[in-house]
């Protein structure tokens, strides 16, 4: 660790906090029809689409009717990235001529983007048209993240109505979050990346004459040209990361120079990714009418956020024992990053690498600066215990906000066992109807990880996948499900998920992570709508105090840590030890 | 229960469209705009373009193992080394013995190509990049090949030490990322020196 990576570190956290405070404030007023100079651009076209949607501002759903929205438009997302990966030979913008993908990686990937995941089977310059990444995966870039901003937002309704049915119209949730919310940061991020290198172009694969020719070692032949992967990057890189969907252009991702250039790119997609959710929380608080409510939140989250930082950080600062004993410098200095270096980029060293490996996991975003299937192995179980911790550390766009109350509702829970009670939040009584439903989200994402890696590792059509030998082939496996369950989208890449094991066991594991959480958090917003909101009393809990963002904290990894310690010891805790026995 | 469903196909078909026209057209397409007016040479892949023939781009690494040149960063990519149509790492874990096999090929190759050079080898030089495309080397992994491409070119070192002090780019704001050496624009400039 050097004075430089922990500036790098701080000065992120401290950006964070300066940019989510405005950020919800625009959140709010776009919440409640106060987009200033936007509202008065658009808004005649956004009414104009309300009647063509067949319904109005003021249409209220009750929780039935919101999950049914979600989840038709979600069905039928799916079902349009499919037909675009099986129809793209035939449809333009499709200068490199690639053929339909094959239906299981086809309807995998078309989950993955509809699911806020983004998991790849596949590499994308190699694989899919300009126009599917346009029209396919760029577009639930968008949708999936306002799907996840409108599921929140009709939570948030349920704790701040009292004694209503409804919670609000998806439809208008959904189009207002894209206008006013994802596009606008969208166009500005995109920009400022092309500015610095990220390309957005329509031309065709660039040739160019190499130095010095190389050796094709499939042919054997020398080759002379370097061919050059372009395309339309900077405008679906920038909703990749604020959206915190994380699917990569290149097969790279965010480490490929065309989609992280410098390290000024590299620290704005941190913070893009980490910006909506961050401003998320603080928008509970004024939502909720108590601003310390949303601060609460956001402390839980950053606590954990910056011991993971400095724990991944002081892991990849360590080097790899085995590479040191080879008379290499793994010294970390000003003229030489150091540190574990395999699967990362000299211009973002290793702090910002952890940074980066960090945030995507923390949030559901899931794009890669470094590959994570190099790190080491501590390294690499802090990504891995991020997203085991249900994805409630910032979290996806509105999803991690989401999952977070379902954990604030257990944590409640508990503490009113403890005092003898009926617990409360926020004025709302917590019942067996709130408790049953939160326990289905808790206990969902560890059944949906947790068995698949055990019907993987007896499968030898999936095992044939393992890049590595040993306990890390093991984490392989674990990394993929885990990060499919929770919908995050990163990977220990080295696993060949691209078969039809993993193509389709995923797809079941990330719609069921995705809508396993959004429809028992519907009927919560639902059944907290229709209560009365009590009084605080002198036996109230108070949710604002460090007493409870300690309990809040608890409750997250203490859940986290019992499910999942036991196979988190038989991947990356036996490799370190390994490792160090070497 | 089944209208609620039903009611809702009309409004899915119509938002899906109607904010994929959006979000999936309108907006790459206004964005690839600005960025050819403002910032051309960027959005196009910030090519190296010497004598009308595109050398490479400012951003992607290429190969070398020319004694004369200084060498990049090992390269994952298939089937060959900085391959910029399919991107990658190797993604071996730290335990994997292929990796210090493979690390120590590459000391190997370092050193015989360079035998009376005793230091230590910067760890960037022998261990591959995630995106198999780094264009960059550290500042120290630059220093350590100086003396070989000196002696492969008859150079003074001094004269190449000033190349790549003056190849050096800093961190960005003297804060973010790492000081690092572009190779091929090194190289570009190595080989359009005057002996």
């Amino acid at each position: 660790m050097t004075a430089n990576g922990i500036a790098q570190i701080s000065l992120y956290l401290v950006t964070l906090v300066l940019v989510a405070v405005p950020l919800a404030a625009w959140l709010e007023r776009v919440g409640d029809g106060r987009a200033g100079p936007l509202e008065r651009a658009f808004g005649p076209l956004e009414r104009a689409f309300y009647r063509l949607l067949g319904t109005a501002a003021d249409a209220e759903q009750d929780w039935r009717g919101y999950a049914a929205a979600v989840l038709v438009f979600s069905a039928f997302s799916v079902l349009a990235v499919f037909a675009l990966q099986e129809l793209q030979g035939a449809l333009p913008l499709n200068p490199q001529g690639f053929g339909a993908v094959a239906a299981d990686s086809a309807l995998n990937t078309a989950v993955s983007f509809v699911t806020n995941t983004n998991w790849q089977g596949y590499g994308g310059e190699s694989t899919l048209s300009y126009l599917t990444q346009m029209l396919g995966l760029a577009v639930q870039n968008f949708l999936s993240a306002a799907v996840g901003l409108a599921v929140m937002l009709a939570l948030f309704r349920g704790f701040s109505r009292r004694e209503t049915a409804t919670l609000g119209n998806f439809w208008v949730d959904l189009t207002r979050a894209t206008l006013y919310v994802l596009l606008p940061l969208a166009f500005v991020l995109a920009l400022a990346l092309a500015a610095q290198g990220v390309v957005q172009t329509f031309a065709p694969y660039v040739t160019a004459t190499l130095l010095e020719p190389t050796v094709d070692s499939a042919s054997g032949q020398p080759l002379t040209g370097q061919v050059i992967a372009l395309g339309p990057v900077a405008s679906q890189l920038a909703i990749k990361h604020l959206g915190t969907n994380g699917g990569g252009f290149f097969n790279a991702n965010a480490s490929h120079p065309y989609e992280n250039p410098t390290a000024l790119t590299d620290f704005l997609l941190v913070l893009a990714q980490t910006a909506l959710p961050a401003a998320c929380a603080l928008l509970f608080g004024r939502v909720t009418g108590d601003r310390r409510q949303g601060w609460a939140i956001l402390a839980a989250m950053l606590i954990v956020l910056a011991v993971a930082l400095f724990a991944a950080y002081a892991a990849e600062s360590a080097g790899n024992p085995r590479i040191a004993a080879l008379g290499v410098d793994q010294q970390a200095g000003d003229a030489s990053p150091g540190g574990n270096l395999e699967g990362k980029e000299v211009r973002f060293g290793i702090a910002r690498s952890a940074l980066f490996a960090v945030t995507t996991t923390a949030t559901s975003c899931g794009a890669v600066n470094g590959m994570h299937d190099s790190f080491t192995p501590l390294g690499g179980l802090v990504p891995l215990a991020l997203m085991q911790f249900s994805e409630t550390i910032l979290g996806g766009v509105g999803a991690g906000m989401y999952g977070m109350l379902v954990f604030v509702i257990v944590a409640v829970f508990v503490a009113g066992l403890m005092v003898g009670r009926t617990p409360e939040y926020l004025g709302k009584k917590i019942e067996p109807f709130e408790m049953k439903m939160a326990a289905i989200v808790v206990l969902l994402m560890p059944a949906v990880v947790l068995l698949p890696t055990a019907v993987a590792a007896v499968t030898p059509a999936a095992l044939a996948s393992l890049s590595n030998p040993g306990a890390h082939g093991f984490a392989q496996v674990l990394y993929a499900f885990t990060s499919m369950g929770n919908n995050n989208g990163s990977a220990f890449a080295g696993l060949n998920a691209n078969t039809p094991f993993y193509n389709l066991l995923g797809a079941a594991v990330m719609l069921l992570g995705r809508f396993g959480t959004i429809v028992p958090v519907l009927a919560i917003a639902g059944s907290l709508a229709a209560k009365k909101t009590v009084p605080a009393g002198p036996g109230t809990l108070p949710t604002h105090t460090p007493l409870f963002v300690g309990f809040l904290i608890g409750t997250v990894v203490i859940v986290g840590a019992l499910t999942f310690f036991p196979v988190l010891a038989l991947g990356p805790l036996v490799e370190q030890l390994q490792l160090a026995a070497h | 229960m089944l209208r609620t469903w039903l009611c809702a196909c009309r409004p899915a078909i119509v938002a899906l469209a109607g904010l994929t026209l959006l979000t999936g057209l309108v907006y790459p397409l206004a964005v690839t705009a600005l960025a050819q007016l403002l910032f051309p040479h960027q959005a196009g892949g910030s090519l190296i373009v010497v004598q009308e023939h595109v050398r490479g781009s400012q951003l992607l690494g290429q190969a070398f193992t020319d004694p004369g040149h200084f060498w990049s960063r090992p390269s994952a990519t298939a089937p060959f080394p900085y391959n910029a149509a399919a991107s990658g790492g190797s993604n071996l874990a730290p335990s994997n013995p292929a990796l210090a096999a493979a690390v120590a090929a590459r000391v190997q190759a370092l050193r015989d190509a360079d035998p009376g050079n005793p230091r230590p080898i910067p760890v960037d030089l022998v261990t591959a990049s995630a995106s198999g495309l780094d264009p960059h080397i550290s500042p120290a992994a630059a220093d350590y090949q100086v003396e070989r491409v000196a002696r492969a070119r008859g150079l003074a070192p001094q004269q190449l030490q000033a190349l790549v002090a003056a190849h050096t780019e800093p961190r960005v704001l003297g804060v973010l990322g790492e000081a690092r050496v572009n190779v091929l624009a090194l190289n570009l400039a190595l080989d359009g020196l005057q002996p």
